[in-house]
């Protein structure tokens, strides 16, 4: 599990490092993913039933990773969506993908 | 809390109300007159120290400041101390009365001067009180602001920018110097407070770290006082209203350095390094303040250059002095600390007459409109009263009876004579070079007071008009007279000041080693060597005065490359120039270079950090036995996440990215997250709904055309952040070393009445989380509207110019 995250974590570095915008993009949903695991893997995989009382169960998996997971999820979907709109416009005003060809005015 | 703490505030509280009283009554009356309170209170106030001082009191007041850290506002008042503050308040008194009529009230922006000046004024009198080191130096940095601002006080001129410039970076460079050779002291002793270091001498001197130590202040000190080779920036802060010039320039913040190395001598003095260190860059930049003074052209730059040779003589002196500290016992070791004594002796003179002199000249100043002594001359009949002050000035410093630095130079000379004769540091030969270097810097002082006085005020009006007549009313006078009554008052009574005020201050700087005896100062002992030796000065400055234009001729030869102005021009240049270098090469404007940095950063740190601490666990024991559907998810999800990685079409990585979330709800499902996976399965599909929706407008994927050499870059790092987040992952399962906090939470039923532990987190224990989530999404949403809303303007904007 913890090598899956490392590898989640590689892949989307290295997308992140490329020049073009979605690559990017795309590089952070997966590193978003990657971190998502990791906080599950620190909480502990499979020690009982699902966190939910009344089933009888004696012990469950811990609930705070999982409540600090729900709120990751969705706030990742919010930043994604924001740099997808963002590059959507950065494309339409400037005319390019590439990050390479942004760097800011030559005078700076 | 006692009023000495109220009365030293006083500069700072006041400060702030200047604007107030500048804007209210500045039509009417000067502001200088409510400011002229401050000086005059802390002066009288620290009159009343005298008594208990002379009889050989210390005392002390603390006020806390960060009490955790060992720093507190610690006052020290003992005879050194209490010079320097007298100086401080006295010359402070005297220039703010001058400045009241140099500065006009209708041209200039006095708020900002008196706001200035006050500040610098708590913070010097602060300076020489404090005992703790830090405090000490952030008093001494705001010393050298304060006189940045002052210097660049008339800031639309260009000159009065770099001068205070200058002024910043050599004095602040300094400063940080000194700041670290604190920080090594107080690694030596353990101890933030100078008394305490002082006990400590004989530990301090014999530990390695003693030399580096000494070095650093000692660079604080010299910088700050203008020795040589930083002596550079006081010429050019003569770019300052003349009332700065004297109380900053001359007066009080330049010797700031001079009472470092005083306060500083018993825990370093005694050593050879410290001894020449000290006196030999003293004595030379004595010979290199006078020998450039005489060629000066400005007034002022004139008088800055022999600041820069007076400071020189007193720091050489108290290097002198040091030597006593080398001999246990009475006997030798006085006949040194007399060095020490002249050293506090001319510190005192040097504030009166040089003082008086800057005021004088400020004076000429505004009523002819320059400075240079190619265009003055004669002003003797046009302006009788101000050469009273200006002859009795230049002549103490010249040091000719009846005024008080023949006293003080009369006693310089003794403590060469002394040193020269002396026994250790290896003195043999150079004893006589010392004597000889005394003697030559004091026929240039003499040649240069000459200069002052017979260039200005002698020979016959040349061919400039005095502006109106006397626009300056006569009161300005006040000041400069007052001095020089002091210079003259000094020379017939130098007992009293002795009693009160040096031989307290001189049984300060040396403290333990050697019994004292009563100096008696005599304007007259005998004809001795001494007396020779100022009876040659005159008889050779006279002789060159007389030749002077072929002295100048002899300065023509010295090559313009080797003066230190341009050796400090060169340096600032080559700093920028390299600075911007290294700044272009770095900062590429380039995202993707920066991210490099800071995840290179994070590998090295988070994987260094762990690898170094030994928090690295690679055991596999506390990890849950993998089950063949979740082997199966996690190839999947490798697998996707590979696609995504070499998609050639767009529409692929998409989808692989849409896949991998779908994996990881699935994942959740087999981990007993029952509510995590219901929210991925829905935050998966509107994510890709989302790239798809914008896949139409973005271009297709195109073959990155980069260098090898950038993907492998990439590559590398972001292995490395693979490898780093792994290892962590391991070590967190293989490291525990806090109890989980979950345990609080699974009482959710009975507090909250849910049976979900996870939304009963969320909601209920956590409410506040959950609705700043809220909000984050809310401003992500309200941003993605912005931005195509935005876009919608401004394409109505571009159909409608069509």
């Amino acid at each position: 599990m913890s090598i899956v995250v490392g590898i989640l974590f590689a892949i989307g570095t290295y997308l992140i490092l490329s020049k073009i915008f979605l690559r990017i993009i795309l590089g952070t949903s997966i590193i978003g993913h990657g971190a998502n695991l990791l906080l599950l893997t620190m909480g502990g995989l499979k020690k009982g039933g699902p966190p939910l009382l009344g089933l009888q169960e004696l012990n469950f998996t811990d609930a705070l990773p999982q409540a600090l997971l729900l709120t990751a999820i969705v706030i990742n979907f919010a930043t994604t969506a924001l740099f997808l709109v963002l590059s959507y416009r950065a494309y339409k005003v400037l005319g390019t993908d590439d990050v390479g060809e942004l760097r800011g005015y030559p005078d700076e | 809390m006692h009023c000495f703490y109220l009365i030293n505030a006083i500069p700072f509280a006041y400060a702030l109300i200047v604007p107030l009283l500048y804007k209210k009554f500045n039509a009417k009356i000067h502001t200088g007159w409510f400011v002229l309170v401050v000086p005059l209170l802390v002066f009288l106030h620290l009159l009343t120290y005298i008594p208990p001082v002379a009889k050989g009191k210390i005392i002390s007041f603390t006020l806390p400041w960060i009490p955790s850290y060992d720093i507190n506002f610690t006052a020290y008042i003992d005879g050194l101390s209490l010079v320097f503050s007298l100086i401080i308040a006295g010359i402070g008194l005297l220039v703010t009365f001058y400045s009241i009529y140099y500065l006009s009230k209708q041209k200039e922006a006095l708020h900002n001067f008196y706001i200035y000046l006050l500040l610098f004024m708590g913070s010097m009198l602060g300076l020489v009180f404090a005992d703790n080191i830090y405090v000490l130096y952030v008093f001494w940095e705001i010393t050298s602001i304060t006189s940045f601002l002052l210097i660049a006080y008339w800031f639309e001129r260009e000159k009065s920018r770099s001068g205070a410039q200058k002024s910043l970076l050599i004095t602040i460079f300094g400063g940080l110097a000194m700041l670290s050779g604190f920080i090594l002291l107080s690694l030596i002793t353990g101890t933030h407070s100078i008394r305490e270091m002082i006990v400590q001498a004989g530990m301090i001197q014999s530990h390695p770290l003693f030399i580096p130590s000494m070095l650093l202040v000692l660079l604080g000190a010299f910088t700050k006082s203008a020795q040589f080779p930083f002596s550079t920036w006081l010429p050019d802060a003569m770019e300052a209203p003349t009332p700065v010039s004297a109380y900053l320039h001359s007066a009080t913040m330049v010797k700031a350095g001079i009472y470092l190395v005083a306060r500083c001598t018993t825990i370093f003095g005694g050593v050879p390094e410290w001894f020449w260190l000290v006196s030999g860059t003293g004595l030379f930049t004595l010979l290199y303040g006078s020998i450039n003074a005489v060629r000066q052209t400005d007034l002022k730059a004139l008088l800055a250059y022999s600041t820069v040779g007076q400071l020189g003589l007193i720091m050489g002196l108290l290097g002198l002095g040091s030597a006593a500290l080398y001999f246990d016992v009475v006997g030798e070791g006085v006949l040194y600390a007399i060095a020490v004594f002249a050293a506090i002796f001319h510190l005192v003179n040097h504030a009166t007459f040089k003082g008086c002199l800057f005021m004088v000249i400020g004076i000429i100043d505004l009523e002819t409109g320059t400075r240079d002594i190619k265009k003055l001359g004669g002003l003797l009949q046009l302006m009788p009263l101000s050469f009273l002050p200006a002859l009795i000035g230049s002549f103490a410093m010249a040091g000719l009876p009846p005024f008080n630095g023949f006293l003080s130079k009369e006693m310089f000379f003794t403590a060469v004579l002394n040193a020269s004769k002396m026994s250790i540091f290896h003195m043999g030969t150079w004893g006589n070079i010392l004597a000889l270097v005394a003697w030559v810097a004091s026929v240039f002082t003499f040649v240069y007071c000459m200069i002052i006085l017979l260039r200005t005020f002698g020979g016959r009006p040349k061919g400039y008009k005095l502006k109106k007549s006397h626009i300056t009313p006569i009161a300005i006078l006040i000041p400069p007279f007052i001095l020089a009554a002091l210079v003259i008052i000094i020379f017939f009574y130098p007992n009293a000041l002795a009693k009160y005020l040096l031989q307290p201050a001189w049984q300060a700087v040396l403290p333990t080693k050697i019994t004292l005896q009563q100096i008696e100062i005599n304007a007259w002992h005998g004809l001795n060597v001494e007396f020779l030796m100022t009876i040659g000065v005159v008889v050779a400055g006279a002789f060159l005065y007389k030749t002077l234009e072929r002295l100048y001729s002899i300065y023509r030869y010295y090559p313009k490359m080797l003066t230190l102005n341009n050796i400090y021009e060169f340096l600032l240049e080559k700093m920028e120039a390299v600075s911007l270098a290294i700044t272009r090469r770095y900062m590429t404007g380039f995202v993707r270079d920066y991210l490099v940095y800071i995840l290179g950063f994070v590998v090295l740190m988070i994987g260094g950090t762990a690898f170094l601490s030994g928090g690295i666990s690679l055991s596999l024991s506390g990890d849950a036995p993998i089950n063949f559907y979740e082997l199966g998810l996690l190839v999947a999800m490798i697998c996707s996440a590979l696609t995504v990685l070499l998609a050639r079409s767009r529409l692929t990585a998409v989808i692989a990215v849409g896949a991998l979330g779908l994996l990881i709800a699935f994942l959740f499902v087999l981990f007993r997250a029952p509510d995590l996976a219901l929210t991925q399965l829905v935050v998966e599909t509107i994510t890709t709904a989302l790239f798809l929706l914008c896949f139409y407008h973005l271009p297709k994927l195109k073959k990155e055309n980069s260098t090898i050499q950038f993907k492998a870059v990439n590559v590398l790092v972001s292995v490395g952040v693979g490898v780093v987040t792994t290892m962590l992952a391991l070590s967190v399962r293989g490291n525990s070393l806090f109890k989980t906090i979950s345990g609080f939470y699974e009482n959710a039923y009975e507090l909250a009445g849910a049976k979900n532990i996870v939304n009963a987190i969320l909601v209920d224990f956590r409410g506040f989380d959950t609705m700043l989530e809220i909000l984050v999404l809310s401003i992500a949403g309200l941003g993605v509207y912005a931005l195509i809303k935005i876009h919608l303007v401004g394409r109505r904007e571009n159909e409608a110019n069509k």
